[in-house]
Parts: C-alpha cells; structure tokens; sequence
C-alpha cells in the first residue's frame, strides 16, 4: 500500500545478549538437575554437618535445621522444578491448544460458551485450581502436582490459543489453502500452528515460570511433592523460622528460583527472534 | 462454450443482511470476464460463492454444465483441480512460515497431483518471470510485486482452468500493476479468468466481457469495449465519469 | 523565490542506518496547489511528517523547512504545537483512524474551533463555536448537519467522515493544507467528490494545497505544479501539465506510461 514504513534498526543484537543470558541460566540449572540423579554432595537426608551451618568448603550453601546439606537440596530441587514445569506445561499446552483451536472453528455458540469458560477459569487462581484437584486425588505427590498445575495452566493456554488462531484464519494464506484444496487437519498443521507456536511459544515460557512458582507455593503449603523430595518452595517452608539467623536457607532457594524463571523467559524470546524467517535472514 | 453459469444466484450474510440478488451471468471458455464494483457492491461475496467457499441461497452455479456442489468433498477435491484463485494482499496470502518452493506446490500436495512437484513449481516460478532459486526463500525476502507473482505460480501450478483473481493488482505500484496486469494477460491465453476489481482501468486493459455490480445486483453486463463506449446504466456512467483521467494535451514519452 | 509560504531546501531525513529522504528542496507560494508524486517507499509522506514536525524521534531531519518564515527543523515542540494549528493542517489516508471513535464529529470539529478562537482572543463561547462549526460543516457540504454533528464516526460513510476531517484541517484556518492520499481509502465515485471539494475549498479560502498521491492522475486534477519522488529523491519538478503529457526522466516518463495505459484501455483502446 502506499503507507510508508519506516523501518527500525533490527532487535538482533539484543536479541542475541538475552539468548545467551537465558541460555547460561537455564543450562546451568539443567546441568545440576541431570547431575543431581548420579551424583550430588551428600545424601539428601544425610545429617552430614551441624545446624545451620553457613556456606563453607565442606558445605558449598550452608545446612539446614537438621543439618542436611543444602547445595544437595538446591540440586535436586533443580530436577523437581524442571520436571514439574516441563510436565504442567506439556499438560497445560496440550489441553489449552486443543480446546483453543476447537474454539476458533467452533461455531459462534460454542466459541462463545468456550471463551466464558476460559474467562471463568481464569478468573480462579491457578494455585487454587490446583488446590482442589490435589484434594480431589487425596494425596499429595509430584504426579498429583503435575497435573494438578498442568489443569491449572490450560486455561490461559487455551484463551491465547483461540485468538491466536482467530488472527490467523483472517489472513488470506488460509483462504488460498482451501482453494488449493487443503484439509482442515492439514490447515492447522501446515498454516495455523507454524504461525501461532513462535507466539506460543513465549507465553508458555511465562507459563513455566508461573508452574515453578505454583509448585513452589503449593510445596510450600505442604500440598507438593512430599518429603524426601527437596522442592525449591519446600526448602523455603522450611527456612521461614530462621530466615533473620541462617538468611542463605531462605535466599539460595529464592535466587535458584528467579534465575530458571528469567533464564526461561530470556531463553524462549530469543528462540522466536532466531525461528522466526523475518528475523533470521535479516 | 459456457465454463461457468450463475442462475438468479442470492446471498445473505443473516436476515436483513442481504448482499447479492438475482445474480445471473456466464463465463465463455477462455473468455476474460471483469466482475467491477465499488464497496459493499457483493463482489467479494460473489467470488467465495464461486470458490465455493460458500453456498448460494438462491439460484445455482453450474460449472462445466454440472452444479457446483460446494458441501460434497468429493466433488470439490475435482472442482479446486480446475478453477484457482489469486488475493488481493500479497503479504497476508503467503504463509511466512513457508518457503516458497511449498507455498507454490501446496495445491499439487493437497489435491494429490501426480508427477514430479518441484519441477511442477520450478515452471510455475519461471512461467511468471521469477528464478528457480525463488523457490527456496521465504516470503519476506520479497516485494509486493514479487509476492503477486508467486500467488500467481500458486494458482497455475496445478494447471486449472479458471482462474478468479480478487482484486489482484489494487495493492501494487503503479509501475508494478502495469507488469503483472502484463502477466496475467500472458496467463490469460492459456485459461479462463475472471477478475475481480473496483478498478475499472484494469478490467478495461485485461478483460473482453464486463459485469457491473452495485448494492448486490448487476446494473450491467456485456462486451467490454461495447460498455465503455455506451453505458446505459445511470451507474455505470456515473462511475466511468469519476475515474479520473491524465490531463489531455500532446504526450511526448 | 521571495515571498514563498513554504520552502524545504535540501531536506534529508535519516535513521541510524539508512537515508529515507536525501537532499530534497521545493516550495510552494501563497494560494498554490502543489502534487507530490511517488511510489510506496518514495518518501513523500515522511516529507509531510518533516514539513509538520512530526516525524518519528528515531528519524533525524537535516537541512532547512521554513513554513511562513518559520524554521520548522529543531524548532521547540512548543512552537511546531503552534505552527500546527495557525499555518498548516494535516488530512490523512484513512479518516477512520484519524478521528476519535468515541467523540460525536460535532465535538471533534468544535475542538479546533475553539483552540483558534481563544488563541486568535476572540469570543470561544459556545454559541460562537456552534456558529463556526455550523458553517465549517456547509463548506465541506456535509447533509443533515444537525444529525451528524451528534454521529459517531463509524456511523456515517468513508467520504462523509473524509469531509469531517476536512473540516477539522479548515477549523484551524491554515495557510497550507497537507493532504496525504486522501482518496486512496475511497471509492472512485466518493474520490472525484472529495478531489473537486478540496480543489474548490483551497481555491475559494485562498489556501496553499500540498497534495500527495501514488495517483498520476488524481494528481493531475488537482495541482498545479507537481514534483516525482522515488527512493527519497526528488526526480522531476515541473508544471502538472507539463510533467503529465511530456515528462522528461525516464523514471516518470515509464510512470506516465503506465498511467495512460489504463487510460487508453478505458477508451477501448488495447
């Protein structure tokens, strides 16, 4: 048309230096989650040192109340939170695509009573979502977790999948795709995911930083994975009796914790810049 | 030969929604046919129907004799293999996601075409003056001009024989509108096209045969050049009036 | 020349990483109408953005604009607000967007209206607005007046709403009107009603008439002299008449081609 763009100097640079932050962050934190299921310190119910001990040789962050070495707990910490992300937002995408793209073809009536529901759903805390599907099952575990904040998550999924793909069934590829005599199931792989992943993408990278943090509470309510699992939010729970007299049991946990978050948000923008074809040539 | 007919064709977007009435013309075999109109006239509706993207209410469209059956899979896996189409926006009718060589063989891949689709696509790509080499980029790699021509390679590669073009040449330069207007009239003399347009310079450059459509009817029909010299309709000659002209005078080019 | 109302003398226009607009210079005298021809990309409307001040912040201008012996390039905010309102006013592409979708038109040409009265120290009460906006609505031959002044945008057509931006552009009383592709959202019947409209409003206010167009024609109709710009260069200036029917540059020699082609198809011949 004849509207000028002024184009602005390309994000790349930038893009680059977040990519990379995210990277180290989240790879470190991968690391010590892998290493943690073959090696780590001490055992994790070991009472290896004294009370409270602060950060040393001997105990790389300290000890805690019964003197279980806390640098153990941070790495298997690490493998929980991964797990639970990684599956509550595996659980959360698959139920929130597939209803939101169920919306998005559906007709006006459904789309409608879809959308509310989504609304509705949202409207709950994720936490308290998760709360009652714990009580539902009646036992706490990190399968119950799992599923308790991948439900938790879905409908927000869902919500931005359906106008997600609402904008793209208005583009004219869809169009020339029917008239080429494309199936619907072929539409949605070929023309509707591709363009609504990159998008996606970055808000289940939200998603998995809100699952850590769910996790983290609902452990800390006592409603995650129960002991011997050192979850990053049980750790907290534990620490807020001594947070003034021994602050690293309180603070390392906390700090593990926004760095995977921030590492992951870093790390899925800067996969969209480099998948996206716009942007990777430039 | 008739390739196309429109009977009494209606159409209503819902009650007191209703956008085409009493639609009735045909498309000679290898004819070009302009279907003009301004805003709110129906013609983008009326070219869905013809897609068979969607249903008419009333009347029928027949198609090589036989009724456009638009709800019958079978029947339209067969009806998409003949007639293809072009949009209006090039940026928003090629999926950016794609390279280029599978934007221009989907209709090949979809309609299960036998043989060899790239090749397919390379003479597709060749046939609107783009390098084979196009097939591997993307789409943003591209002008608005360039993107027309690959819709076009799009529309052809599967050898139909018609070929609806919406408004295909409004959002181009005008430099760039002149040349693809160039290659759809080269495109033209090997099919049927019928053209879509609001502008009635195009369809006076590209097309033999002229509908006119205002609020959802035809006010107007026949042979282009017969329109152009004596419009009958009150319409027609108010819209011929407002096109505006390059002033007069000795032209030296 | 002396006497000039606007005059842009090598005006250059960049971001960090690319020129937009380079060395570019012409002037429009009190009361003329002037045509600024180009392709997307040219930089015809980023010109308008530099002649009103409001080019993006990323965008560094270079060179000189004076607007009624005014420099606009590096002028304080403060003044450009100022300019904007006494010596220039914009009509843009698509009035939908230009107006505020949840003001009556009646509001939105008042507003204007009274900003001009109180800065020129006249009455601004309202039954003196209602007045100036009554006339501004006949001049741009707006029907039912007394409906659309209490219609919302999206309730009147695309020429209506043009004319309602026409209005707002006139209630300021400028010197110079910029329009910037002002038809390309209209149908061609609407189009030839707004072209003859403007034409006949900055004749008859004796106001200067910058109008920039992809449209050869509609350009010709318009203006009396015009200037071809392509790539951010200004490539041909000259009389309408002239540049139309005998341009020198092979750039606007292919441009006329191209348009007197549909033209020539027009009068049925191939």
């Amino acid at each position: 048309m004849s509207a000028e763009s002024t184009e602005l100097p390309p994000r790349r640079r930038r893009g680059n230096a977040t990519f990379w932050l995210g990277l180290i962050l989240v790879g470190v934190i991968v690391l010590a989650g892998i290493v943690s299921f073959f090696w780590t310190p001490y055992a994790l119910s070991d009472m290896a040192g004294g009370r409270l001990e602060a950060p040393s040789a001997a105990h790389w962050a300290g000890t805690d109340r019964l003197g279980r070495d806390l640098f153990t707990q941070l790495m298997i910490g690490a493998r929980i939170a991964l797990i639970v992300g990684c599956g509550a937002v595996a659980i959360g995408a698959v139920i929130g695509v597939a209803t939101g793209i169920l919306a998005a073809f559906a007709t006006r009536f459904l789309d409608d009573a879809l959308a509310a529901f989504f609304d509705i759903l949202i409207a709950f805390p994720t936490l308290l979502i998760a709360m009652l599907v714990v009580a539902a099952r009646e036992e706490a575990s990190l399968g119950t977790a799992i599923l308790a904040l991948g439900i938790g998550l879905s409908p927000i999924v869902g919500r931005i999948t359906r106008i997600l793909t609402k904008q793209v069934l208005g583009q004219d590829y869809i169009t020339a795709a029917r008239v080429s005599g494309t199936s619907w199931g072929a539409i949605v792989y070929w023309h509707i995911l591709p363009n609504i992943v990159p998008f996606l993408g970055v808000n289940l990278a939200l998603q998995f930083g809100l699952a850590v943090m769910a996790e983290a509470s609902l452990s800390y309510l006592g409603l995650g994975a129960p002991p011997p699992n050192a979850s990053w939010g049980r750790m907290l729970q534990e620490a807020q009796g001594t947070v003034y007299t021994a602050p690293w049991g309180a603070v390392l946990p906390g700090l593990a914790l926004f760095a995977l978050v921030i590492g992951i948000n870093l790390l899925a923008d800067g996969l969209r810049d480099r998948f996206d074809p716009a942007r990777r040539d430039g | 030969m008739t390739l196309m007919s429109l009977e009494n064709v209606g159409f209503a977007y819902g009650p007191g929604r209703r956008v085409l009435e009493d639609i009735s013309f045909t498309v000679p075999r290898g004819a070009n046919v302009g279907l003009v109109g301004e805003s709110g006239s129906g013609k983008s509706t009326l070219l869905r129907l013809m897609l068979g993207l969607d249903s008419p209410q009333q009347g029928r469209i027949l198609f090589d004799s036989a009724p456009l059956e638009a709800r019958n899979r079978h029947y339209m896996q067969g009806y998409r293999k003949r007639v293809q189409a072009v949009f209006q926006d090039p940026y928003s009718s090629l999926n950016p996601a794609h390279r280029i060589g599978r934007i221009v063989s989907e209709p090949l891949r979809s309609l299960k075409v036998p043989g060899d689709h790239r090749r397919m696509a390379e003479e597709a790509i060749a046939s609107v003056g783009l390098s084979a080499d196009t097939l591997d980029r993307f789409p943003h790699q591209f002008s608005g001009g360039q993107r027309q021509r690959i819709a076009i390679a799009r529309a052809i590669v599967a050898r139909p024989e018609l070929v609806l073009a919406d408004e295909a040449v409004s959002a181009l330069d005008l430099s760039t509108r002149v040349r693809v207007v160039d290659l759809f009239q080269e495109i033209s003399e090997k099919m049927t096209m019928v053209f879509v347009s609001h502008d009635m310079g195009v369809v006076a450059a590209l097309c033999d045969q002229m509908v006119v459509l205002d609020r959802g009817r035809i006010v107007e029909a026949g042979a282009t050049a017969e329109i152009l010299r004596n419009p009958q309709h009150a319409y027609t000659q108010s819209l011929l009036a407002s096109i505006p002209r390059m002033p007069e005078g000795p032209v030296a080019l | 020349m002396m006497g000039d109302l606007l005059t842009v003398r090598g005006l250059t226009l960049a971001t960090p990483d690319k020129v937009l607009v380079e060395d570019l210079s012409f002037s429009i005298a009190p009361g003329e109408r002037f045509g600024l021809i180009g392709e997307s990309g040219s930089g015809k409307s980023l010109t308008s953005l530099a002649v009103t001040g409001l080019l993006e912040p990323s965008i560094r201008p270079a060179g000189s604009i004076t607007l009624a012996g005014e420099e606009i390039i590096g002028a304080p905010e403060k003044r450009l607000v100022r300019m904007r309102g006494d010596a220039v006013a914009t009509v843009f592409q698509e009035p939908l967007t230009a107006l505020d979708p949840l003001m009556p038109l009646g509001r939105q040409i008042a507003g204007p209206v009274r900003r001009r009265l109180k800065r020129k120290g006249q009455d601004a009460g309202r039954a003196a607005v209602a007045r100036e906006v009554q006339t501004l609505l006949e001049q741009v031959r707006l029907p039912e007046p007394e409906r659309l002044i209490r219609s919302y945008p999206h309730e009147v057509s695309g020429g209506q709403r043009q004319r309602v931006a026409i209005a707002m552009a006139l209630a300021c009383q400028p010197r110079l009107l910029i329009a910037d592709e002002p038809t390309t959202a209209l149908d061609v019947t609407t189009q030839a009603e707004i072209v003859r409209l403007i034409t006949a409003l900055v004749e008859d206010l004796g106001i200067a008439l910058l109008f920039i167009s992809h449209d050869l024609a509609v350009v010709g109709q318009v203006a009396e002299r015009v200037m071809v710009m392509r790539d951010g260069r200004s490539i041909e200036t000259g009389p309408a008449q002239q540049v139309l029917t005998r341009p020198e540059d092979s750039y606007t020699r292919s441009l006329v081609a191209a348009a007197r082609r549909f033209d020539q198809a027009l009068e049925g011949q191939p």
